[in-house]
């Protein structure tokens, strides 16, 4: 099973990856020597990203109602179309239910309270069965049944 | 019919497992109802007027004996003796605790059952036409690529935070028993000149507050691109659907203003980029799929039966249930047998435990241990021997299921209105019970010919009224209940929406309003002609005039 980094809020003033804006990057700022990120707005169709992510280690991706599920396709596209190997972060309103859902589409990070680490942790467990392909390694049940035919 | 494996039965018990911590954590207080609303919401779990409502899906409405027998259990156990069928061939329960919640989606489980996407903002039950796999007008039983769409869209990583809720239905017949051009999306079965099979792609239809009938995005998709190509349509929508207004959230309004054209543009764009080898399902897959939905072993039996033509003759009661509820099937030898569940006088769609355990016996023992949900909220069973019709007529008579008012008058959809909904603005059931008591006649009902009535509560529409040849629409007045009358729709094949005719109605005077335009279509009509061809042929006016002429409206 994949692995996702459940990383906590980060406190004011800690040393947390400078972050870009996508408005500023367009507007020519340029990410210099270290780390950096840049933070996507949920209403961005990122199939005409590929040169700016290019130069960033992490995407931020924005979920300002945790019903508002735009970034699961804006994860999967920069995934599975752009290639984008860097940390993708999930950022905003976000329910433990979502996790494994998020974790399929590309997220790698997401920011949560410390509080909701464990139930985090818990519901990313709560499948092994997965139907469909999408961004990450899960094998889907219909490629299972195909290896267990060859195999029989 | 299909079956699960070891994969899909362990997905549905780590389903109800997940539920039930959920439902602990809500009990010991530990998480809020707000917090806990959109956890029940993903299984099916509504909190209604009077209690919670739990809705069951049922795949494409196909059920096995099993299953019936399952539903009428739960029905009697945890609620109080019945079940609702509803438009969407699923079965609600309208009384059970939330503590038993659980344990009924583990018995659910443990008959291949499950209350997975019955609400939310996700990708819906999978509906379908009620006679697949029976009826001769269908190229390929359309319940193989149903069952590939329902594994594809459970618990979809992408889909499941869409802007509303997202309905597909399938068929695979020119005869449109599934409204498929009422959905989000359907999809149509068909042949190419070569011979190959590919879907017709419709998207973009819809009730509601603001009705659409679908426009085709696609006039032939072969049939093996079809999960990848869904997934370019939902994509767009997920991306671009509106989410500031959930009146205006469906997929019909981006259409809608979009235009078709520049919407398939941005399909046919995504669809392009796609990595279709990956996303779409193995030829394997779907051959696996297939062989669950092979034919039954029906026997040789002529087209002509003596024992059914004897009963027939013999017995007046069973002979016209026979022409008005049985539809010919796929082999000369048997018929598909329609089970109402509009009794006069009953809600529509309900239906008691006693009676679903004896469906269930009639399905396991007359129709190769099936029966269907249809969409109109009746039941099937799918593969009757004419020679058995008798006996199984005599079984559902003896049970209060031998309604012969298919596609009649009084076979009539309605929402659960005031009586049972959150949402509703007026009662649909009384005025569906008053209008099934004024037509009670069988044989003045089966001399009208075909006529759907359809009946919602509100204007959210779950009765369809934009639909019915006549469609009644109940609304709240300065605190009391009116009705409008709508005509001219339909949700088969002929789609069309249905036009108000003028102001609305008291509920008292609902009954008569109709009986007045009954009247007038039984002067006016050629020979055969149905209403909705009578009044797509005549216009509106005259049917307008004899509703609101000389009676001084409210």
């Amino acid at each position: 099973m994949a692995t996702l980094h459940l990383t906590k809020v980060p406190a004011p003033g800690s040393a947390a990856a400078e972050e870009i804006a996508l408005s500023a990057w367009r507007d020519g700022v340029r990410p210099e020597a270290g780390s950096f990120a840049l933070v996507i707005p949920n209403t961005e169709d990122v199939g005409g990203l590929g040169e700016a992510i290019a130069a960033f280690a992490s995407v931020i991706l924005e979920f300002p109602d945790f019903k508002d599920g735009r970034a699961y396709s804006q994860a999967r596209v920069l995934r599975e179309r752009l290639g984008f190997r860097g940390e993708i972060r999930a950022r905003g309103a976000i329910v433990p239910d979502q996790a494994l859902f998020m974790m399929r589409a590309g997220f790698t990070v997401l920011e949560i309270a410390e509080r909701d680490q464990k139930a985090f942790v818990e519901a990313l467990g709560a499948y092994t069965v997965f139907y469909q392909s999408a961004a990450d390694a899960a094998v889907p049940a219909h490629a299972r049944r195909a290896r267990l035919r060859e195999a029989a | 019919m299909y079956r699960y494996d070891h994969f899909d039965e362990t997905l549905v018990r780590e389903r109800v497992a997940e539920f039930r911590g959920q439902v602990a954590r809500r009990l010991t207080g530990e998480i809020s109802e707000e917090e806990f609303k959109p956890l029940r919401l993903m299984n099916g779990l509504y909190l209604q007027l009077h209690a919670y409502m739990l809705r069951v899906a049922v795949p494409y409405g196909t059920m096995s004996s099993r299953q019936l027998r399952k539903l009428g259990h739960i029905a009697r156990v945890y609620d109080k003796g019945y079940g609702h069928f509803t438009t969407r061939q699923n079965i609600q329960f309208n009384w059970p605790a939330l503590i038993d919640v659980p344990d009924i989606l583990a018995e659910l489980a443990d008959v291949e059952m499950h209350a997975i996407q019955t609400s939310g903002n996700c990708i819906r039950n999978i509906t379908s036409d009620p006679f697949a796999g029976a009826t001769a007008d269908e190229i390929d039983d359309p319940r193989i690529w149903s069952e590939a769409i329902r594994q594809w869209s459970t618990l979809h990583p992408e889909f499941s935070f869409l802007p509303r809720k997202f309905k597909i239905a399938v068929t695979a017949s020119e005869n449109d028993r599934a409204a498929v051009r009422v959905h989000d999306i359907g999809l149509v079965l068909r042949r190419n000149e070569m011979g190959e099979r590919g879907f017709e792609v419709i998207v973009g239809g819809g009730l509601g507050r603001t009705p659409y009938i679908g426009e085709t995005i696609r006039a032939f998709l072969p049939e093996r691109h079809l999960i990848s190509y869904l997934e370019a349509i939902l994509r767009v929508y997920n991306r671009r659907g509106r989410r500031d207004n959930k009146y205006k959230a469906r997929i019909k309004i981006l259409v809608a203003a979009d235009t078709i054209e520049e919407f398939r543009r941005q399909v046919d764009e995504e669809w392009e980029a796609s990595d279709k080898g990956r996303l779409d399902w193995p030829p394997g897959e779907i051959l696996r799929i297939r062989r669950h939905f092979a034919p039954p072993a029906f026997d040789n039996a002529p087209q002509e039966s003596g024992a059914l033509d004897a009963a027939r003759a013999e017995n007046a009661r069973f002979d016209n249930w026979v022409r008005v509820n049985a539809a010919p099937h796929r082999e000369r030898g048997y018929a598909i047998a329609q089970i109402s569940l509009k009794p006069i006088g009953r809600p529509p769609g309900d239906i008691s435990a006693d009676q679903l355990d004896v469906v269930a016996d009639l399905a396991e023992r007359y129709s190769f241990d099936e029966a269907r949900a249809t969409h109109e909220q009746n039941l099937v069973l799918p593969h009757v021997r004419k020679d058995d019709l008798f006996a199984v007529w005599r079984a559902l008579d003896a049970a209060g299921l031998a309604e012969a008012n298919i596609g009649l008058v009084s076979d009539i959809i309605a929402c659960p209105g005031l009586d049972y909904c959150d949402l509703a603005n007026a009662r649909s059931i009384p005025i569906a019970e008053r209008l099934q008591e004024r037509f009670a006649d069988g044989a003045a009902a089966a001399d009208l010919g075909e006529l759907k009535i359809k009946i919602s509560g509100c204007i959210n529409a779950c009765g369809h009224h934009h639909v019915g040849h006549i469609g009644i629409l109940g609304v709240d007045k300065k605190g009391e209940e009116f009705y409008q009358i709508m005509l001219g729709g339909s949700a088969a094949s002929d789609a069309s929406l249905g036009a108000i005719t003028g102001r609305g109605f008291a509920a008292g005077d609902v009954v008569g309003a109709v009986d007045r335009l009954i009247g007038f279509f039984k002067q006016a009509r050629l020979p055969g002609e149905r209403f909705l061809d009578a009044y797509r042929r005549l216009g509106p006016a005259p049917f307008k005039e004899v509703l609101h002429g000389d009676a001084a409206p409210h």
